[in-house]
């Protein structure tokens, strides 16, 4: 029992970084349709900045993690959501209205390039990180039973809950969260009122990407050890967890990832950690066949 | 207010404009009729930049708004009632008026929403509820609402009586006056229903397969037999009056 809920929690910090990576496709499916391959590599992309931004900052900030943590984080987030700019102005908006094949292409395009990017540029061999948040609490339930969080799955947990928050209410309250639904369900009509489109989509891959990057930070923190392969397998367990929650739905996309996380390490728990990657596959060939809309899509019963 | 000198536009190599020339003067109604087919819902896209023109001169108040993007132009005080309403269906009644006024100072918002209530007090009673629920009927009064919340100087609306029970119409059409006469707002007309789109109008357009067949007072083409004809005594849309 104590096992299964130590596990738990670990799926669940998982989980909650997958969420934050599954939101960025389930956006940008939503308000253009398409889904951004190159979206797995950003995050990556953000593992890296954030591994070399905290370096540097840890060595000039005279020995406050915390403070070095914090500058990681926003330079973290600035350049990842400059890079969500630049890929959708070279490999979407150049191919808007061409036939949809087209900008997966260039999206595959721009990830290969990035990727490759990150290999010469940091090389090819694992970047370790030494532990920076150390330490946990224990929680003790009564005999024999006690779990241990650590601080670190703390901090991703809160993180990751405050972004997801501030981002649903930014969705759901601020006059760009308004564009970018009206954007999303009526792109013509939404021009004809006097949005420019072309900076709600822009808008759109920078917030994701962002995300993404923070993702990314998380990551090199939780398992300290980051390569310029991580964003491909992490990209499609989050694009997983987006389609499991309903591609183009928000909660949908966390719920996703929590499951998807909770997925992985029980299953790395008692079956085989080899195929925990099967399993994740698995039920995006299940979802698939069986339930395209996913958990929280919508079943579009709509008059219009 | 609106003049259109030239204009040809389409989809692709499908050309279906094939130079149309009407102006619209300030605090007019004017209408414009025409088979189904004939190129009015292009016309307006076209004014707003959706599709762009191929040739030929849109200007509003004397300034040059061919080609520019749509947004911009929607930002010159040109607001539009799209063919087939087009209200968002997952946004509530308030949000679609909101939307209506992004381009609207935040500070008159209370006062235009107000206004628009004030003229459709059904939308007011569904304020929470979602626009891909509304009835028909009340789909055309939001997406006639929405297009005032911008205060535009210029409004185009198309078709607003399609498909709606015939007392709604005549709301309808009584709005649409009302919004002319009391709010000062130049209107654009489009009609399948061209008895009460001519009652109306000050000036209306026929048109007949990307052209401007004729043009005259809303009085005028009421008792010209051809329109009596074609798009009137239960011929509507039925034929086209000829080009020549
Ligand atoms: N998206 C499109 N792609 C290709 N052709 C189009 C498109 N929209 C309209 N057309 C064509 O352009 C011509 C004019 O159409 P338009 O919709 O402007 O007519 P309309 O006068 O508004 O007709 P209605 O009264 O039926 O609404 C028609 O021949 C139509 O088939
Ligand atoms: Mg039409």
């Amino acid at each position: 029992m104590e096992y299964f809920f130590q596990q738990v929690i670990n799926g669940l910090t998982l989980g909650a970084i997958y969420g934050l990576i599954a939101l960025g496709y389930t956006m940008v499916y939503g308000i253009i349709g398409m889904i951004n391959f190159a979206h797995g590599e950003i995050y990556m992309l953000g593992a890296f900045i954030s591994l070399v931004a905290f370096l540097v900052f840890s060595s000039i900030s005279g020995g406050s993690v915390a403070l070095a943590l914090l500058a990681a984080l926003l330079v973290t987030m600035v350049f990842t959501a400059l890079w969500g700019w630049v890929v959708e102005r070279m490999a979407y908006r150049p191919l808007r209205g061409a036939p949809r094949l087209a900008p997966l292409i260039s999206a595959i395009g721009v990830s290969i390039l990035l990727q490759n990017f990150v290999q010469i540029a940091q090389g090819a061999r694992v970047k370790p990180l030494p532990p920076v948040i150390q330490g946990g609490v224990t929680l003790d339930l009564g005999a024999a039973f006690s779990l241990s969080i650590s601080w670190l799955q703390i901090v991703i947990f809160v993180l990751t809950l405050t972004l997801m928050a501030g981002f649903t209410w930014m969705i759901a309250r601020t006059s760009l969260g308004r564009a970018q639904r009206a954007t999303e369900q009526d792109m013509k009509m939404a021009a004809l009122l006097g949005v420019n489109v072309d900076r709600v989509v822009s808008a759109t891959f920078v917030i994701g990407a962002a995300l993404a990057g923070v993702a990314g930070m998380m990551v090199t923190l939780y398992y300290g050890v980051i390569d310029f392969y991580i964003g491909f397998l992490a990209g499609i367990k989050a694009f997983t967890a987006a389609v499991l929650g309903g591609i183009g739905s928000l909660p949908g996309a966390m719920l996703g990832g929590l499951l998807i996380g909770l997925t992985e390490s029980l299953w790395s728990a008692y079956f085989s950690i080899q195929y925990k990657d099967v399993a994740t596959f698995a039920i995006l060939v299940g979802v698939l066949l069986f339930r395209p809309s996913g958990l929280l899509g919508r079943p579009d019963v709509e008059k219009v | 207010m609106l003049r259109v000198e030239g204009l040809y536009s389409g989809y692709g190599r499908i050309e279906a404009l094939h130079g149309i020339d009407i102006d619209v003067r300030e605090g007019e109604i004017v209408a414009l009729i025409g088979a189904n087919g004939a190129g009015k819902t292009t016309l307006l896209m076209t004014i707003c930049g959706n599709p762009r023109a191929s040739a030929g001169r849109v200007t509003l108040a004397g300034e040059d708004i061919t080609g520019l993007p749509t947004h911009l132009i929607a930002r010159r005080g040109l607001a539009h009632s799209p063919e087939g309403r087009r209200i968002f269906p997952r946004m509530s009644v308030l949000e679609n008026l909101r939307m209506g006024a992004s381009i609207a100072d935040p500070r008159h918002f209370k006062d235009d929403l107000d206004r628009v209530l004030g003229l459709f007090p059904r939308l007011g009673e569904r304020l929470d509820q979602r626009g891909g629920t509304l009835s028909g009927g009340e789909q055309q009064m939001l997406a006639i609402g929405r297009a005032l919340m911008s205060r535009p100087r210029l409004l185009l609306l198309d078709e607003p009586s399609l498909g709606l029970a015939p007392l709604v119409v005549r709301q309808i059409f009584e709005i649409i006056a009302t919004i002319n006469r009391e709010q000062g707002v130049t209107v654009l007309l489009v009609e399948q229903n061209a008895f009460h789109a001519l009652s109306l109008a000050h000036r209306a357009h026929v048109m007949v397969t990307g052209r401007i067949a004729l043009s005259g007072s809303g009085a005028e083409l009421l008792n010209n037999p051809e329109i009596r004809a074609h798009y009137l005594d239960g011929g509507a849309g039925g034929g086209a009056v000829s080009t020549s």
